[in-house]
């Protein structure tokens, strides 16, 4: 989808400001809603694809409006109305409809897993890798209006495979309930005067990691 | 900064904090009821999820309390400080990185995906994620808040020199600047360049001197740190 959140290239976005001491949370509710979201995650109902297009989802402006965090309180919110979870009167209300199901929380604080990462499993489906180490690719020039990983900036650019990942589900069918469609992902090379023209450096590269469907030969 | 306490906040909540959309309209999206009180919307929310089963209130505190105080930088400047004294760690580091920190008793799910790159007097790293956040959280904690700015996610990619020199850490012209897009499950952690004059110094001492920053690429050690959470 080519939203405001595929924004690798875009300018007047303002200045980087680092903060001194910055502490992890900045309000007790940004925790709370990280918290939210990884313990409503564990549940099974979405999985990390679904979940980043949901941050995606986010008409433009409100996206650019929202803080960090409110992004996550409202992909959390449109993801438990759409599985079902609760439903919108409920967020309104603040009260659980009478008869509606009592679940059973599946994190627990007394056994927390380790906190892995979020990222997917690896399959363990065996497919054949399209490249390899030292080819030249190009970036296919798609515009899907569904989830991908892709950046629009390198589309229809040229690369080299520089190193292969190994096999990883696929984002823009695994997002929509559509499998997992695994395949291999590579480390592409692109020149930075490639993606950006000659006023960019000819020394610096930007590295993509891209799974096969998104790759062409040169 | 709020002062309420993580007991207070999850105390009774009632139905003040309700949502101002308007009932019955589908095509309302919550999105845009968020900003206006989001300490409100979301201890309403914890408070929904917890009378319905959905999320226990210890898990969430655990999540937090690891969050806060059990991963954090120090864990990849000890990595680094590894790989600063010990070239063949360094090398299996830079090749396979979740073998070489199991070494150091960090697990496989720690090291899950982790890509290490070097830093060098011919190669400086930086990197980002244009789309949304991906960090190596598992070995520096969540990632501070300019990381994940529209100005970060944007300006990294096309104008990577502009930003490190923004940010006190100018790289000279005959430096290759190599951007990492974390577009996939691959995390990147950089391992900066050892300040000249430390031979004598302890790995624990070494340690000390790694900032989260110069882990992701856009400080130096020995030269302009900004400290994040230990």
């Amino acid at each position: 989808m080519n939203g405001v959140h595929d924004m690798g290239g875009m300018q007047n976005m303002g200045k980087v400001s680092l903060e001194k001491n910055e502490p992890v949370f900045h309000q007790p509710w940004e925790g709370r809603v990280y918290a939210l979201n990884r313990a409503a995650a564990a549940g099974g109902k979405w999985n990390l694809d679904a979940s980043r297009h949901e941050i995606e989802l986010i008409p433009p402006a409100e996206y650019l409006r929202m803080s960090y965090y409110e992004r996550w309180h409202a992909r959390l919110v449109e993801l438990l109305i759409k599985r079902q979870m609760v439903t919108r009167g409920e967020i309104q209300s603040g009260q659980r409809d009478p008869g509606s199901i009592k679940s059973t929380p599946v994190m627990k604080g007394g056994n927390l897993p380790v906190l892995a990462p979020a990222n997917p499993e690896r399959p363990t489906a065996q497919v054949a890798a399209r490249f390899a180490v030292g080819q030249r690719v190009r970036a296919r020039n798609i515009n899907p209006a569904h989830h991908t990983r892709l950046p629009r900036y390198a589309r229809g650019k040229q690369g080299v495979i520089v190193r292969h990942h190994g096999i990883f589900i696929f984002p823009d069918t695994n997002a929509h309930g559509e499998g997992e469609n695994p395949q291999h992902v590579y480390s592409v090379r692109f020149a930075a005067t490639e993606l950006w023209g000659t006023n960019a450096s000819s020394r610096d590269s930007i590295h993509l990691d891209l799974w096969d469907a998104y790759l062409e030969l040169a | 900064m709020e002062e309420t306490s993580r007991r207070t906040f999850l105390g009774t909540v009632g139905a003040a904090a309700s949502s101002s959309a308007s009932p019955g309209d589908e095509q309302v999206h919550e999105h845009q009821d968020v900003p206006s009180e989001p300490a409100l919307r979301v201890k309403a929310l914890e408070s929904l999820l917890v009378e319905k089963g959905i999320v226990d209130p210890a898990a969430l505190d655990a999540i937090v309390d690891y969050f806060e105080h059990k991963v954090g930088p120090r864990d990849g400047a000890r990595i680094v400080a590894r790989a600063w004294v010990d070239p063949e760690f360094k090398q299996l580091l830079l090749t396979d990185a979740p073998t070489a920190i199991a070494r150091l008793g960090y697990s496989s799910v720690r090291g899950e995906h982790l890509r290490v790159v070097e830093n060098t007097s011919k190669v400086h790293n930086l990197v980002v994620c244009t789309l949304c956040s991906c960090y190596p959280w598992a070995l520096l904690g969540l990632p501070p808040v300019w990381y994940k700015s529209n100005a970060y996610r944007s300006r990294a990619v096309i104008d990577p020199r502009g930003v490190l020199k923004e940010l006190g850490c100018a790289i000279p012209e005959n430096v290759e600047v190599h951007v990492w897009d974390s577009t996939a499950e691959l995390r990147y952690l950089v391992v900066p360049e050892r300040p000249a004059g430390t031979e004598g110094l302890s790995e624990e001492e070494l340690a000390a001197m790694v900032s989260r920053d110069a882990m992701i690429g856009v400080a130096k050690v020995g030269g302009p740190i900004q400290e994040g959470p230990k």
